[in-house]
């Protein structure tokens, strides 16, 4: 395919792929937490309210872009670009199937999280420009959520590179290929505490992405709305993007790190036209369920306190993530075969 | 070091368990009522505004316009003005207002009525930003609910 082409197509998917999941994983969020809390949830507007996430953006986008006094424009104005932009380059790495990948980088996961961590950036140079002193609050615990979760997420991520001895991620999918025991989660032979290490970048990835119970950066019952207190209309629909975006990223890169990406459970694939969609299909599937596992973690737990949110990570996550890097270093050392 | 890891594996055990409780709510069946689209049945001693009880074989309503309910009201938000007729036995109610504005729901009315003929309603969708739509024709009213 010629390269313009190429990108022109990635763009147009990144940016249909990020809003219509930031839509419609706000529909999926409310249904969730409806169903949860035994209600029903969006139902008027369209059939089973499908048509809602459209009636919002419609609401969020007719509003002014109002700017409070004593803020910084710029800063104000490009702090949510730079929450959304990121997560929209990442999908540029993420491999949905064998073939539908935009780049096949050797250095994919390098990337992915290179751009992750400008996420916490811009929600700190928003709180700044937005003069206001909830909003900093907000911003000073975000950045040391994110510094304090960042270790055990990268000392994982590190113990994943390990094993599979690279950082494209279409070959670490390719390296999970047969049966599911083959995915990573499973290989109890390549390290014992796995299943524990795909729980740590769990809990990482929800941290990173200032998921519920670890939302400092909105906290609504305590900062208002946190960091998004001064932003009007569509400035406030970006950030609320950039998070749905994030969220999906994160979900993606635990799939593929150790849920066997596109792989299929059992080593069968039924070629042809189906074929060409068989892995999107196992990508999908498990990205969603993990998706859901996201949403049904903020309705089941409450907002953590602060403190203890900073002791999970130092005290417990980043202690068990450096043994597990150990352990794994030892096993692939003394069993080389495997 | 053992609480450490006591605490750790009990904490992550009732994560889980959390989990299993949202999982659960998740699948039972919704509890709440769509309320403009379906109402709850009222119980049988919810007072509503008064209305008047049609005579069962004529459909026309059983009060003979004494003026009972009106002497009795203690907010005089009743007024009402009957009628004689020929063949029929007693006065005919040919206009009976009820000003809800002032009505306070006593039933001092319903009380009184040594006839039968008024009872409370079930209605208490009411809401309205015009006071004139609080002034009921119980008649009229009577007349379109047959």
């Amino acid at each position: 395919m010629p390269e313009p082409f190429r990108v022109i197509l990635f763009i147009i998917f990144a940016m249909a792929f990020a809003g219509l999941n930031a839509a419609y994983l706000v529909w999926c969020e409310r249904k969730g937490a409806a169903h949860i809390q035994r209600r029903i949830g969006p139902k008027e507007v369209g059939p089973y309210g499908l048509l809602q996430p459209i009636a919002d953006g419609i609401k969020l986008m007719t509003k002014q872009l109002f700017l409070p006094k004593g803020t910084d424009p710029i800063l104000f104005m490009v702090a949510p670009l730079m929450v959304m932009v990121p997560a929209i380059m990442s999908f540029c790495v993420i491999p949905f199937s064998e073939t539908f990948v935009a780049r096949e980088i050797n250095l994919g996961l390098l990337l992915i999280f290179a751009f992750a961590s400008v996420n916490v950036l811009g929600l700190l140079l928003g709180a700044w420009g937005s003069a206001n002193k909830y909003a900093v609050i907000a911003a000073a615990r975000t950045v040391s959520q994110n510094v304090a979760y960042e270790i055990p997420m990268l000392i994982t991520v590190i113990t994943m590179v390990m094993v599979t001895n690279t950082m494209n991620l279409n070959e670490i999918v390719r390296s999970q290929a047969g049966w599911f025991f083959n995915w990573h989660i499973f290989r109890l032979d390549i390290s014992l505490l796995m299943p524990v290490s795909f729980l740590i970048f769990f809990v990482c990835s929800l941290a990173e992405t200032n998921r519920a119970p670890f939302d400092m950066a909105e906290a609504e019952s305590e900062l208002i709305a946190g960091v998004y207190t001064e932003y009007p209309g569509m400035g406030f629909g970006v950030f609320f993007m950039g998070e749905y975006a994030n969220i999906v990223i994160g979900a993606a890169l635990a799939v593929v790190l150790f849920l066997g990406g596109w792989q299929s459970p059992i080593p069968f694939n039924p070629g042809g036209f189906l074929g060409v969609f068989w892995g999107l299909f196992w990508f999908l599937l498990k990205l969603y369920t993990l998706i859901f596992t996201v949403i049904w973690i903020r309705w089941t737990y409450p907002r953590t306190q602060f403190y203890e949110l900073l002791n999970l990570s130092w005290k417990v996550l980043i202690p068990i993530s450096l043994f597990n890097l150990i352990l794994t270093a030892l096993q692939i050392k003394i069993f080389p075969w495997l | 070091m053992s609480g450490y890891f006591k605490e750790l594996i009990g904490g992550t055990k009732s994560l889980f368990i959390g989990l299993g409780i949202t999982a659960k709510y998740f699948m039972e069946p919704v509890v709440t009522m769509q309320y403009p689209h379906e109402h709850v049945e009222m119980p049988p001693r919810f007072r509503g505004h008064i209305e008047l009880i049609p005579n069962e074989e004529t459909g026309e309503p059983k009060c003979v316009a004494c003026g009972m309910c009106q002497k009795g009201c203690p907010s005089g938000c009743i007024s009402l003005a009957g009628e004689k007729r020929e063949g029929v036995k007693g006065k005919v109610v040919t206009k009976y207002i009820l000003n809800f504005t002032t009505c306070s729901l006593c039933g001092q009315c319903v009380e009184s009525c040594k006839f039968g003929a008024l009872r409370f309603s079930k209605d208490f969708n009411l809401a309205s930003p015009r006071k004139e739509d609080f002034i009921f024709d119980l008649i009229k009213r009577l007349k379109e609910k047959n």
